[in-house]
């Protein structure tokens, strides 16, 4: 279960691992995806595309730091193994267990969100795990939305990405119902059902300008959200 | 091998042979078809969970009554889970919730397995029924309070106390006849059981009066075939309850009845909610409550009838 290799580090961060390091993080991975389906029956619901190995970049709505551990949870073994999410490195390289967290068992693309202490360009490391072949979990949002809008606007890297390899699949994302697991502010995760739900996959028209794109990637995503959603 | 062990493993044979039964009729009814038919492929899916769930039972029977009381805690769990997702909240019920769950629902099955009998029946009816609101206050928000603290308290009515009424009948035994109370759940699960299907599969052809038109297409002759159907299955398991065959019968037949009515309150709720099923949990079945509506509404009356019994004979 537990044996396909994750293959060559492809990561700046990551430069070596050693194979303790390694294990360790292949068991928490799975610890985590018990932990998840244990707590909230996290159910993927395969609307708009099938769990086929295909690249893809799911681009989701993003409330809580539990987000992308639940895309990365439902997603069948073999995808999991090819899918790596973006995230910011501002956040995940501050202490050694997040390092530990970001870079080994989630084999996260990490970039600075900050612009004055970027080194690196941030689109140039997601083309760049693209062309190894990985998907991608993206939050085009950027930070997590507490405010009461569903969805705050796009940031211009899903266009990006559209552009400049227009062979992957944009798979929009909805992950209902987990802000009631644990709302900002408090500690104890509640056990509540989540699912998330896979769209139709958004493809840039010809001459389609920025604003217009990420406006249809936002509508396509919102069209996924239930409307119980209290 | 003791007298309960030899019944248990009586009893699960004779489950076996039955689902075995249910298994092949549907493997018959698929052959027959040309293309794949809904309505069996449902069957065939309820018959597996079947046989998942008379496994895990009897697994935790011969186990012992802590096993017994872990199966139906984690079941619990996974019915309020159920609930709580599409009950009435707010942010200001968070910490009222996580109370629910990983306090006043351990709680409960705690004191039915130390058998605490006057506290588990008075436990959450009362006691958390009166103070589980003050911590919901305490946050401040009066927004929809009512309909907030109401649906949390039925939360724990239904998946938490009337639920944790199905291992308390473990208890339920004449002196010098340990674990016999242990039958008495298999005998409630598989009467109340029995009931729904006959009166799924029978009312559905012979029914004509509707009970709540619009709401189910359960008849009010597809509730009596149901009970009947118990009662001579209550009738025929009669040598694993303390009651005489007569009285089983007339148990089961009461017990169907009471489970017949809780499933269509749930049913209500759903509805309510726009829910088709309340999970994915069970395959073919839907979800735990799903699943358990009759015999979560059948347990507390069993319980207490069986010890009404008791009394006067």
């Amino acid at each position: 279960m537990l044996g396909i290799a994750p293959g060559p580090s492809h990561d700046a961060t990551m430069t070596w691992t050693t194979p303790f390091r390694r294990l360790a993080a292949r068991v928490t991975g799975q610890a985590l995806v018990l932990f998840a389906r244990a707590i909230t029956a996290v159910h993927a619901d395969w609307r708009g595309v099938g769990p086929a190995p295909r690249q893809r970049v799911y681009f989701a709505n993003h409330v809580s730091n539990a987000d992308m551990p639940m895309i990365w949870s439902v997603l069948p073994h073999a995808l999991r193994q090819r899918t790596r999410p973006v995230a910011a490195a501002d956040y995940w390289l501050t202490s050694g267990l997040r390092r530990f967290a970001g870079a080994d068992v989630f084999r996260a693309v990490l970039i600075d969100r900050r612009p004055e202490a970027r080194t690196e360009d941030p689109m140039a490391a997601i083309l760049a795990a693209l062309d190894q072949g990985d998907s991608l979990i993206l939050f085009p949002e950027g930070l997590r939305n507490q405010g009461p809008e569903p969805l705050k606007p796009f940031k211009a890297g899903l266009f990006n990405i559209a552009r400049a390899r227009p062979e992957v699949e944009l798979v929009p994302t909805w992950i209902a119902n987990l802000n009631a697991v644990m709302p900002k502010g408090e500690v104890i995760p509640l056990p509540l059902m989540c699912s998330v739900i896979f769209g139709d996959p958004v493809t840039l028209r010809q001459d389609e300008d920025r604003g217009t794109f990420l406006t249809r990637a936002a509508e396509a995503l919102l069209a996924l959200r239930p409307e119980d959603t209290a | 091998m003791s007298p309960l062990t030899r019944d248990i493993a009586l009893l699960a044979l004779a489950v076996a042979l039955l689902l075995l039964g249910l298994t092949a009729l549907g493997d018959r009814m698929r052959a027959r078809r040309a293309v794949p038919d809904p309505t069996v492929e449902v069957f065939m899916a309820r018959v597996d969970s079947w046989w998942a769930m008379a496994i895990l039972f009897t697994l935790a029977m011969l186990a012992g009554r802590w096993a017994v009381i872990l199966l139906f805690a984690t079941a619990s769990f996974a019915a309020l889970r159920e609930f709580y997702t599409y009950s009435s909240r707010s942010r200001a019920d968070h910490l009222t919730l996580a109370l629910a769950f990983y306090v006043l629902l351990p709680a409960q099955f705690l004191l039915v397995f130390f058998d605490l009998q006057r506290t588990f029946t008075v436990f959450i009816p009362v006691y958390v029924f009166l103070l589980l609101p003050f911590v919901t206050v305490l946050r401040g928000s009066t927004e929809r309070f009512l309909a907030r603290v109401s649906e949390t308290q039925w939360g724990l009515m239904i998946a938490v106390f009337c639920l944790s009424h199905i291992p308390a009948l473990m208890w339920l035994e004449l002196p010098g006849a340990e674990g016999r109370g242990l039958l008495l759940i298999a005998f409630l699960v598989l009467v109340v059981q029995t009931g729904d299907l006959a009166d799924f599969y029978l009312g559905r052809r012979l029914g004509r009066r509707r009970i709540v038109p619009g709401l189910s297409s359960k008849t009010w002759q597809g509730a009596l075939w149901g009970m009947a159907a118990a009662g001579a299955l209550g009738l025929a398991l009669f040598w694993i309850t303390p009651f005489g065959p007569l009285a089983a019968a007339a148990m089961a037949a009461g017990a169907s009845a009471t489970g017949q009515a809780g499933s269509l309150v749930l049913r209500a709720i759903k509805r309510d909610r726009g829910l088709r099923d309340w999970s994915h949990l069970i395959p073919g079945q839907g979800g735990f409550l799903d699943q358990l509506d009759s015999v979560i509404f059948a347990a507390p009356a069993f319980f207490h009838l069986t010890r009404l019994w008791w009394f006067t004979t």
